[in-house]
């Protein structure tokens, strides 16, 4: 006999859940984990809302379980930690982000990238490694081992913190892995959201020149005036595009809509790179000869291991890459969800948990 | 000073070209240029057959200027070099490959990367500053700029070292631009062909395990064999390609037609790095998922610059690679294009230029 979410693990939890594929969150009581001797537990204070949530809450991806309780954009203050945890303390400000385990001994794992760890547990929505659903951050507590907790530095406020855990750590690693992180250079970036707007606060503090690629032509504005961006190309302008070709060192397209590449390799310099972070569904058309005539490339990543997030959390703190947030009452996440779906927010909701979740028992 | 195209002298040569999209190849008379400062001129001895020159015979990739005369893998004597010609004299082994011109002065010139000029002027099927169209291999003779020039290292067989002009470097420049020379990883070679067979050669030279990935079952026992790769795997087996999944470091693959890459990109480890060298004339299908849950990338590399050439040569001479060729007489060729676009070829057809062609 399954038991009961609240009867599962001897901590009481309270949070928000989708409970079908409406997707629609309520309130939901839990449990979670004693803390473990190489656990932190922390009080949340705020968490979040990614994309990604919205896939989820509407099993747009055909993985999720109900009920889930969303958020790997979790930050908040340590309230316990086991007896041996070595980095943190009570009082600690610290973040959770896209997952809270990982096989620990895979050559993934051994080199740092545990989120490419064929055994990685994600944050939420995913079989832990006693059995239980894990529970995301739209909830008053968090526990996780000491390994997948970052600190979040003093002068970092935690509210803008909260997207740099998923949003940040996902720009910021192919930044790094595919070298478009010298001062310099020229990178686009394709989509003006959560992703992309944060994409452009790190591209301009490693020194780049940047440009924006959209298809919202009213979103340029904001983009030239407020994000600092050097130019803005609407990619349905075909002239504008074609202006701007052989111009960008590297691009990194944050959107997860099909659209076409060949406009995107077009704008490459030779040896240019062009960087998905988005995962459309289906297969993109690949035309061989640009690739092959100014040896471009084409490469995925996905958030980013451990010891990076916390390099890249130091990088935002030192530089001052704050993304830009609503800060929302948890009993709007509602509305939230279909503004997020209209992609009306600039650019990341978070959710105020500590001040506005109320717990029913 | 540069010369118009009335001013500057032309003199004859004889070759083999096609006049229209059947690609059917006949003798043909025209000229090129005389020899000037920069030059060089070779008696041409052999030229490698490369799959590229179908593709232009026939117009598969829609931009062949007929008549063409194609052969970028050009091998013979010096038997003129111009006053300023410094690095050659009469009577050496050279070579021409994939281009005889460039801008000599953008960024790519500049850093060695002639290949990548914008401004690039092909063996063949290309036009020179003046108007003229270029004309390959398949030909008597070639006048070059000096710079387009490669020497051959005296242990190289001319008429077996002629296919790395195209074939050899590209798959060496992709393997040193993408970091898949170190020793004991895991490289597969998709296709076996022209290529795919140089590529187990120099990736043995390298110290890599090869697994040759085909969809013919009956190029194992020569993939294992003959060019000792360390395995093969049949793409066309769903279970073998199963087995395969996340096991090797690198892929080069060479194939010339339309292909998913989604069972490519499977058989990559996390960080896993598939370099396309091949030229199908449709898009290829990219499967995005697994590029971003598992890092890999997709890039594309076209032969290599002047000077990474000859270190390619340099390199084959030292490690004894040549490729395995069938030679044939000029008279042949038609039949050989045939028989290249079933693959019925182990492993690149030469044309004994100097033997066999004549008016």
């Amino acid at each position: 006999m399954t038991r009961l979410p609240e009867e599962e693990h001897p901590n009481k939890a309270f949070g928000w859940a989708a409970r079908d594929s409406s997707g629609v969150l309520s309130p939901f009581n839990f449990s979670r984990r004693a803390t473990g001797e190489k656990d932190v537990a922390f009080k949340v204070l705020y968490c979040g809302i990614c994309h990604s949530d919205l896939h989820m809450v509407k099993n747009e991806w055909g993985s999720s379980v109900y009920p889930l309780v969303p958020g790997h954009e979790v930050v908040g203050e340590v309230t316990e930690v086991g007896n041996k945890v070595q980095n943190f303390k009570v009082g600690d400000r610290v973040g959770v982000g896209c997952m809270v385990g990982s096989c620990r001994s895979c050559d993934s794992c051994k080199d740092n990238l545990e989120n490419y760890c064929p055994k990685m547990v994600l944050t939420y929505g995913a079989k832990n490694y006693d059995g239980t659903i894990t529970y995301g951050g739209y909830s008053d507590t968090m526990v996780a081992d000491e390994h997948f907790i970052v600190r979040i530095p003093d002068n970092l406020p935690l509210d803008a913190a909260a997207p740099l855990l998923c949003a940040g750590i996902t720009v910021y690693s192919p930044l790094r892995y595919y070298g478009l992180d010298k001062p310099g250079l020229h990178i686009g970036v394709v989509g003006l959201g959560g992703l992309g707007h944060v994409a452009v606060k790190f591209a301009k503090a490693m020194g780049s020149k940047v440009t924006v690629i959209s298809t919202s032509p009213n979103k340029k504005k904001e983009a030239l005036e407020n994000l600092g961006v050097d130019s803005f190309l609407v990619s349905r302008d075909q002239d504008q595009l074609q202006a701007a070709n052989g111009t960008l060192d590297g691009i990194i397209d944050t959107v997860s809509a099909q659209h076409p590449v060949l406009p995107l390799l077009g704008l490459l310099k030779s040896h240019g790179k062009l960087v998905l972070v988005g995962a459309p569904e289906k297969p993109l058309e690949l035309p061989a000869f640009p690739l092959l005539q100014g040896r471009k490339l084409v490469g995925g990543s996905m958030i980013g291991g451990m010891k990076e997030t916390q390099e890249m959390i130091d990088f935002a703190a030192k530089h001052d890459v704050k993304p830009d947030i609503e800060v929302i009452a948890m009993d709007y996440v509602n509305t939230a969800m279909e503004r997020l779906v209209k992609a009306d927010v600039k650019y990341r909701f978070v959710i105020d948990i500590g001040k506005t979740l109320k717990t029913t028992w | 000073m540069s010369t118009t195209v009335e001013e500057q002298k032309q003199q004859k040569a004889f070759g083999w070209a096609a006049t229209d999209q059947s690609g059917t190849l006949s003798p043909f008379n025209f000229s090129r240029r005389e020899n000037g400062d920069e030059d060089v001129t070779l008696k041409i001895l052999y030229c490698g057959v490369c799959h590229s020159d179908l593709h232009v015979l026939k117009n598969e990739w829609g931009f062949t200027s007929y008549p063409v005369v194609p052969g970028h893998e050009i091998v013979g004597v010096a038997t003129k070099v111009g006053k300023n010609v410094t690095n050659f004299k009469v009577g050496d082994r050279v070579g021409v490959g994939v281009l005889v011109g460039s801008c000599k002065t953008c960024e790519c010139c500049q850093q060695d990367l002639e290949n990548y000029c914008p401004q690039i002027i092909f063996t063949f099927n290309s036009y020179n500053p003046d108007g003229t169209k270029t004309y390959g291999g398949y030909s008597d003779m070639i006048v070059v700029d000096q710079r387009y020039v490669l020497r051959f290292p005296d242990n190289l067989p001319l008429d077996a070292g002629a296919p790395l002009l195209c074939a050899g470097i590209t798959v060496y420049s992709s393997m040193k631009y993408y970091g898949m020379t170190e020793a004991g990883k895991h490289l597969g070679v998709a296709g076996l062909g022209g290529l795919g067979h140089v590529a187990v050669k120099i990736a043995k030279a390298f110290g890599l395990k090869v697994t040759v990935i085909s969809s013919s079952p009956d190029k194992e026992s020569e993939a294992i064999n003959r060019l000792e790769a360390d395995s093969f795997l049949l793409s066309s087996d769903p279970a073998k390609m199963k087995s395969a999944i996340g096991s090797m470091d690198y892929i080069i693959d060479t194939v010339s037609a339309a292909h998913p890459l989604l069972p490519l990109l499977s058989v990559l480890k996390v960080n896993g790095k598939l370099v396309t060298v091949g030229l199908p004339n449709k898009p290829l299908e990219l499967p995005v998922f697994p590029l971003v849950f598992g890092r890999k990338l997709v890039g594309g590399s076209d032969v290599g610059g002047m000077k990474e050439t000859q270190e390619m040569l340099d390199f084959c001479a030292k490690h004894n690679i040549a490729a395995d060729i069938e030679l044939i007489r000029m008279d042949e060729i038609n039949t050989a294009m045939e028989r290249l676009a079933k693959s019925d070829v182990r492993y690149r057809f030469v044309i004994d230029v100097g033997n066999s062609l004549s008016q």
